[in-house]
C-alpha cells in the first residue's frame, strides 16, 4: 500500500500490534459480558470503540504524509484550547484577545510544518506572551486583567505550545556532531526516523496511562495526592512508571533510533511526566467543579482529558531526544 | 434551485462550522420532534442560536424545519430578504402591525398547518427587551390554536460568547444544547407559560456556568 510507503516497517507493526491490543481489549469484553450478562461495561465498551476511532484517525494521518500528521495535531491542539476556553470563565471584553489566542494555533503549526525550530521554541512563550496582554491593554478593561490573561496564557501553553512538540518530534533529524551517536535499525528507518519517535511518545504516554491506571487499582493502597485525585496510589505511580519503562527498553532500541540507555531514560521521564501532566489536568478540573472536561470522546470525555499526560511529556521528551540528538 | 441552494449552504457551510469551529454538546437529543408540526421555543443570545437548531435536525429534516424571525430585521432590503426567506427559510413575522388590521400569526399557522417544524424565540430579538413580553403571549397565542402541537424546550449556552450581538468576528466555545420534554397547550395561558418557563429554567440549572463577574 503506498500509504504507509514512507514509513519503516517497525512503525506498520507497531500500528498492528496497537490494533491488536485494542482487538484484545474487544474480546476479553466479549468474553467478560457473555459470562456474566448483567455486567455493565458500557463505559468500558464506550471507551474501546473511541480508541480504535482515535488511532484509526492518527494512524491515517501519520501514513498520508508529515504535513497531514501536523495539522491533524494542529487540530487536536484546537480542539484542546477549545475546551479549555469553554471551561474557564472569560472576560466579555477580550472576545477579540481570544481570537488572536486562536490564530496562534495555526503559526505554531506553521513553524513545526516548515522546521522552523528558533521560532518554534518562542513564538509562544515570547511573542504571544507579550503580545496577547497588549491586545488587551488596548481594549483598556484593567478589572480582571492578570486573570484574563494568566489564564489565556497557561491555556496556550499547555495545550498549543506543549502539544506542538509531539509534531516537532517528525522533523528531528539527528545531526553529525550530536552528543550520543544514533543507531540506525536499517537505511529505510533513516526517512521515518521522526515519525517512529513521535509514535514512541504516544505509545509510552498512553501506555503508561493505562498502566497506572491497573497497577492503582491492583496492588494500590497508599494516595498519592488524595485532594487531587483520589484514583493515583503509590503503587499505581511505581508500577506504572516501571511498566513504561520496561516497555521502553523493548520497543525503543527496536523501533527508533534511540540504544538502550537513552530508550530507558525516556521511559523515566515520560512515565514520571505523564503522571504530573495527568494530575495538573485533574486539578485544573477540580478547581473548576467539573469531573471531565468536555464530552468530545465518548468513554473519555473531552480532549484535554485524553492529552493531558501528553502536554508534559511532549515537551520534556522532545528536549531530551533534542538535547541528545539535535 | 433555491432548496438546492439551501441545502447546500446547510450541508458545506453551517454544519462544517456549527460542528467543527463550534463543536455542540447536546443533552436528549431524541426528544426533538421527529416531524412537524411542531414548534422548539429557545433562549436567544446570537446569530448561530438558529443556525444550531437547525442543525439538530440534520440534512434529511432540514426542509421542513424553519425559524421564525422578525420581518423588520431580515427583511430590510431585497438581497437580505432573499437570503433570510430562500437560504435560511425563515417565516417572516410582523413584529408591529400598523394600521391594517392582520392577523400577525398568519404565516406561522400556515407553516405548521404544512407540517413544519418551527423555531421560535420567545425572548424576541437579541437585544430589544421590550419585544420579549410580546414574544412570550405570541407562543401561548399559537398553542392555543394548535393544541395538539408539541412546544419543545431548548437551553443554550455558550453561542453568546462565540458571536455576540455586535460582534463581527466568530470565536470558537463549545456550546451545550439542553433539550427538554415538550410541552403542550395546558388550557390557560398563564399556566402554559409558566410551564415554559419552568422547563426553561430547570435546563439552565443542569450546569454551572463559569463565572468571575456577576453578570
Amino acid at each position: 500500500m503506498s500509504l504507509f510507503d514512507h514509513l519503516s516497517t517497525e512503525i506498520c507493526l507497531t500500528f498492528a500490534a496497537i490494533a491488536g491490543l485494542l482487538l484484545l481489549a474487544n474480546v476479553i469484553l466479549l468474553l467478560r459480558k457473555r459470562a456474566d450478562p448483567d455486567r455493565d461495561d458500557t463505559e468500558l465498551v464506550l471507551r474501546v470503540r473511541t480508541w480504535w476511532i482515535i488511532v484509526g484517525c492518527f494512524t491515517f494521518m501519520i501514513a498520508v504524509s508529515r504535513t497531514t500528521a501536523v495539522a491533524f495535531l494542529g487540530f487536536v491542539s484546537f480542539l484542546a484550547f477549545k475546551e479549555f476556553l469553554s471551561l474557564i470563565p472569560t472576560r466579555r471584553a477580550d472576545h477579540r484577545v481570544l481570537f488572536w489566542a486562536y490564530l496562534a494555533i495555526p503559526f505554531q503549526y506553521c513553524w513545526v510544518a516548515i522546521a522552523w525550530y528558533e521560532m518554534f521554541v518562542i513564538f509562544i512563550p515570547v511573542y504571544m506572551f507579550l503580545g496577547l496582554p497588549t491586545r488587551m491593554v488596548l481594549i483598556g478593561e484593567t478589572k480582571g486583567f492578570l486573570r484574563a490573561i494568566g489564564t489565556v496564557q497557561w491555556g496556550l501553553m499547555t495545550t498549543v505550545f506543549s502539544l506542538s512538540h509531539a509534531a516537532m518530534l517528525m522533523m528531528i533529524q539527528p545531526s553529525e556532531s550530536a552528543r550520543v551517536t544514533v543507531v540506525w535499525a536499517d537505511e529505510a528507518s533513516k526517512a521515518s526516523g521522526g515519525a517512529a519517535l513521535l509514535v514512541l511518545l504516544v505509545l509510552l504516554t498512553q501506555f503508561n496511562d493505562v498502566a497506572q491506571f491497573c497497577w492503582g487499582k491492583t496492588i494500590g493502597k497508599r494516595k498519592v495526592i488524595p485532594k487531587v485525585s483520589p484514583g493515583k496510589t503509590v503503587g499505581g505511580l511505581i508500577g506504572g512508571v516501571a511498566s513504561t519503562v520496561v516497555l521502553a527498553a523493548f520497543v525503543g532500541p527496536w523501533l527508533t533510533f534511540l540504544d538502550l540507555p537513552r530508550s530507558l531514560l525516556a521511559g523515566l521521564i515520560i512515565g514520571v511526566a505523564g503522571f504530573a501532566g495527568d494530575l495538573s489536568i485533574s486539578a485544573l478540573k477540580r478547581d473548576l467543579g467539573v469531573k471531565d472536561a468536555g464530552h468530545t470522546l465518548p468513554g473519555h470525555g473531552g480532549v484535554l482529558d485524553r492529552v493531558d499526560s501528553l502536554t508534559y511529556t511532549a515537551p520534556l521528551f522532545f528536549h531530551f531526544i533534542y538535547y541528545c540528538y539535535g | 434551485m433555491t432548496d438546492l441552494l439551501r441545502f447546500a449552504y446547510f450541508l458545506f457551510i453551517v454544519r462544517p462550522v456549527i460542528l467543527i469551529v463550534i463543536g455542540l454538546n447536546v443533552r436528549r437529543s431524541n426528544q426533538l420532534p421527529e416531524k412537524g408540526p411542531a414548534v422548539i421555543v429557545a433562549n436567544h443570545n446570537s446569530h448561530l442560536d438558529t443556525m444550531v437548531l437547525m442543525t439538530l435536525f440534520g440534512m434529511r429534516r432540514l426542509k421542513d424545519v424553519h425559524p421564525v424571525a422578525a420581518a423588520d430585521h431580515f427583511l430590510r432590503n431585497r438581497l437580505m430578504a432573499w437570503f433570510s426567506t430562500k437560504i435560511i427559510g425563515i417565516i417572516p413575522l410582523e413584529r408591529e402591525v400598523k394600521g391594517v388590521r392582520r392577523d400577525p400569526l398568519a404565516g406561522i399557522c400556515e407553516a405548521l398547518d404544512d407540517d413544519k417544524i418551527l423555531i421560535l424565540f420567545p425572548e424576541g430579538s437579541r437585544g430589544a427587551p421590550e419585544i420579549r413580553d410580546d414574544f412570550k403571549t405570541g407562543i401561548a397565542h399559537v398553542a392555543k390554536r394548535y393544541p395538539e402541537v408539541p412546544f419543545t424546550p431548548v437551553f443554550m449556552h455558550g453561542l453568546g460568547r462565540s458571536l455576540p450581538k455586535g460582534e463581527g468576528i466568530l470565536v470558537p466555545f463549545f456550546c451545550d444544547v439542553f433539550i427538554g420534554q415538550p410541552v403542550q397547550w395546558t388550557g390557560k395561558k398563564d399556566t402554559f407559560m409558566q410551564t415554559i418557563c419552568d422547563a426553561m429554567n430547570e435546563l439552565e440549572a443542569e450546569k454551572e456556568i463559569p463565572r468571575w463577574e456577576p453578570s
